[in-house]
């Protein structure tokens, strides 16, 4: 299993939070969700502006095989979404930490980051077999 | 380490082969099958319309069928008529109900003649895996009326394999040409001068190296699932998985079902349970052209008739979306006035073409090439155009 940064936070439905410096959080899928996915083909986003409650349905990607709704690991305002995204789908699977981030939010409150897991513990959950499986 | 196959499930006697090559193997129609292996579904379907791919349908049924009264059995049995296939055709056709619904889709071979392990028989009748114990159970209601005429499953004995893609006729052309030893139908010497549709007799070491004794033989035919060129090999199962291996060898890429799926989609075939199930008749699904008129003789040919008289209420079209959205199995169609008209059968992203389409049954009235329609994907109203079948074809 490819190792996930330690710099992120992880929710049980395989979303990741990285904090910028700034105060706003970056959103993506974990290598494990795409992974579960398969190949991307479309992925559906709330325009910026927006607010969504943490755990909320953010979102959903198609894969070839199936459509998974993407749900929020933070609430707050969407400052951004990855334009990248709507051409390039298949950065989800082959950048998930990366270039496939899939929004760009202003948090409610830092206190949110607390119900998520650290690196470590998201891997131990993983492999606890609790994970949901075949998406 | 093998894991035993979970309970009720059958496995492929490549089963081993493809846990070897990185499958995903999930459940399909009673068997652990591979969706896809380690290079991902788009790939996977990027090598069959580039190059060569293959695919282990040892899972699809397999039914020997025999006797001086088979043809007419068969006549009875299927939309296919049966009198006419000369040995080395293969016919496409439909298992109707009485109420003109399609049990299953299939492929008839005729391999009268042809030196396989099935023995002296006249019909090879390849069905859908998951339609298997339906289609024998429907076929043995008729069958005592049809004394002498034996019908024996010889899907386990058996593998099958789908080489497809513009290098398969090649590829096994080149196979051929070194162990020139070719099966007992004059095909003009290699498998490239099979035309569509037919088949010859084979043994493995036409395929592969000279063997003695001489391998048990199967069959090669002209036939897939892909639109696009290539062949279908049956063959013994110890042989089969040999020729797996070659083909392996010689780089062609493993496919699952998930390629599968997007590629029959892409060239329109239906798929049983979804376009096609035991509720819709074969011009419901647009699909005429494969009910000959030479046969009256079927079950559910008076119903065709009545419907080839009175009109269909519904039909099969296809579509592709004009925003993005993928159209699951089961989505509501709408007109643009927001009623509803039909269903999605089948739909995809579409990775040949790069647009979303899909299949699904709509009112006659709303069933007009270039109309516009409307996609309920989840939440969202995406709109959609009638186009043409198939979305994709082949380059001849």
């Amino acid at each position: 299993m490819t190792t996930n940064p330690r710099d992120m936070r992880y929710s049980k439905e395989h979303e990741w939070v990285k904090m910028q410096p700034d105060g706003t959080a970056l959103v993506g899928i974990t290598a494990f969700a795409q992974d579960q996915l398969g190949d991307a083909v479309y992925v559906s986003l709330p325009k910026a502006g927006s607010s969504v409650k943490q755990f909320a349905k953010l979102g959903e990607v198609e894969s070839v095989k199936a459509v998974s709704d993407i749900f929020s690991p933070l609430g707050g305002e969407i400052l951004e979404v990855n334009a990248e995204l709507a051409a390039h789908p298949e950065l989800l699977n082959k950048e998930p930490y990366g270039k496939a981030w899939l929004i760009k939010l202003r948090p409610t409150s830092a206190s949110e980051l607390e119900k998520l897991l650290s690196a470590e513990q998201y891997e131990a959950f993983l492999s606890s077999g609790d994970a949901r499986k075949g998406h | 380490m093998v894991q035993p196959a979970p309970q009720s499930l059958s496995r492929t006697p490549l089963y081993q082969a493809h846990v070897a090559l990185g499958a995903r193997m999930v459940p399909f129609a009673g068997w652990e099958m591979p969706v896809q292996y380690a290079g991902g579904i788009l790939a996977e379907t990027r090598a069959v319309r580039t190059g060569v791919g293959m695919f282990d349908v040892s899972h699809m049924g397999r039914l020997a069928i025999t006797g001086d009264r088979a043809a007419d059995f068969l006549q009875r049995v299927l939309t296919v008529d049966a009198r006419s296939p000369k040995p080395g055709r293969s016919k496409y056709g439909f298992v109707l109900n009485e109420q003109g619904g399609i049990v299953d889709d299939i492929i008839l071979n005729n391999i009268e003649g042809a030196d396989t392990a099935f023995g002296l028989v006249k019909f090879l009748l390849v069905c859908n895996a998951g339609n298997r114990p339906a289609v024998v159970a429907w076929l043995r209601k008729s069958l005592p009326q049809f004394p002498g005429v034996t019908m024996k499953d010889e899907t386990e004995a058996s593998v099958m394999i789908a080489l497809q893609g513009p290098g398969a006729l090649p590829l096994v052309d080149k196979l051929s040409q070194k162990y020139a030893d070719h099966g007992m139908y004059e095909i003009g010497g290699l498998p490239s001068s099979l035309r569509p549709f037919t088949l010859t007799d084979v043994r493995e070491d036409v395929l592969q190296r000279n063997l003695y004794p001489k391998p048990p033989g199967g069959i090669l035919s002209r036939t897939g699932y892909t639109g696009e060129d290539g062949v279908e090999v049956i063959l013994p199962t110890v042989q089969g998985i040999r020729i797996w291996q070659v083909f392996q060898g010689l780089g062609v890429v493993p496919c699952g079902l998930g390629a599968r799926d997007l590629l029959r989609l892409e060239a329109a075939f239906p798929l049983h349970g979804n376009d096609i199930d035991p509720t819709t008749t074969p011009l419901e699904a647009g699909l005429e052209r494969f009910v000959p008129e030479g046969n009256t003789e079927f079950i559910g040919w008076d119903v065709l008739e009545r419907q080839r008289g009175q009109g269909v209420t519904r039909k099969l079209v296809g579509f592709k979306l004009l925003e993005r959205g993928v159209p699951r199995h089961g989505f509501p169609l709408l007109s643009e006035s927001g009623s509803t008209i039909g269903h999605v059968t089948s739909g995809a992203f579409s990775p040949t073409l790069n647009v979303d389409i899909g299949m699904g049954y709509v009112q006659v009235g709303h069933a007009q090439m270039g109309s516009r329609l409307v996609v309920e994907i989840r939440d969202r109203n995406v709109p959609a155009e009638i186009v043409p079948l198939p979305f994709y074809s082949r380059k001849r």
